[in-house]
């Protein structure tokens, strides 16, 4: 199943400047596991030690943020758009 | 140097004010010269997920809809904004820390007196430096 994935950028140095990439699987962390097999870099980037999705990243299905959904499980229909997005906080 | 149109300034500007007593907070969209010259010319309200005076945080379907917006029309994101309500309007050690982008602008705006008083920084690798900022015709 192909994605589409957006990529922020501050990421693009491991996509060689592309702003999306084309990458299979049917759950965002398969999408994310071939996204490190064809971009390496990525795991170390959204992913901890446990292999849970980092909190300064946030990622989307279409329109659904995953940590609604089911996190990494979450189902990637053929032909979304899976966006990887940086958390914007900060404060006083 | 960043210059703001002044539709865009006095829209953030009203946006940060309905925030207090909070932090409020919102992305910048517009376009980078060659010469590196930063234009911004278009606000993207936020909600403060975090609803607090002394935090903020962009909501991130808001800024997903941003990105996806700005791009759409040749525009990208350039940087955010956000009120620093009781403090002088300088980053924070956590604004630093948690600086998403090396490119981007950041923008502060103090109503510590009251009187909003906007300042620009670039944070790149932990170190801040402040920019001018001017305003455009829109």
């Amino acid at each position: 199943m192909s994605v589409t994935v957006r990529v922020p950028p501050v990421f693009r140095t491991m996509t060689g400047g592309q702003s999306t990439v084309q990458v299979q699987g049917a759950t965002v962390a398969e999408v994310l596991a071939d996204l490190e097999a064809n971009h390496p870099g990525f795991s170390a980037k959204l992913l901890d030690d446990s292999g849970a999705l980092v909190r300064y990243v946030n990622i989307f299905v279409d329109d659904d943020d995953i940590r609604f959904m089911e996190s990494l499980a979450t189902a990637v229909p053929d032909g979304v758009t899976v966006s990887i997005m940086q958390a914007v906080a900060g404060g006083f | 140097m960043l210059t703001i149109d002044r539709s865009v300034y006095f829209d953030l500007i009203a946006h940060l004010i309905d925030g207090l007593p909070d932090e409020a907070c919102g992305l910048l969209a517009g376009t980078v010269d060659a010469d590196d010259q930063a234009a911004v010319a278009r606000f993207y309200p936020s909600a403060n997920v975090s609803a607090s005076s002394r935090i903020y945080t962009i909501d991130p379907k808001t800024h997903l809809r941003a990105d996806i917006d700005a791009e759409d029309d040749g525009l990208r994101i350039l940087g955010v904004v956000h009120s620093h309500t009781h403090t002088e309007a300088v980053p924070s050690a956590t604004d630093v820390q948690q600086a998403p982008d090396p490119d981007w602008h950041y923008i502060i705006v103090s109503f510590r007196t009251g009187v909003p008083a906007l300042r620009s920084y670039r944070i790149i690798d932990g170190s801040v430096s402040e920019e001018s900022v001017g305003l455009a015709a829109d």
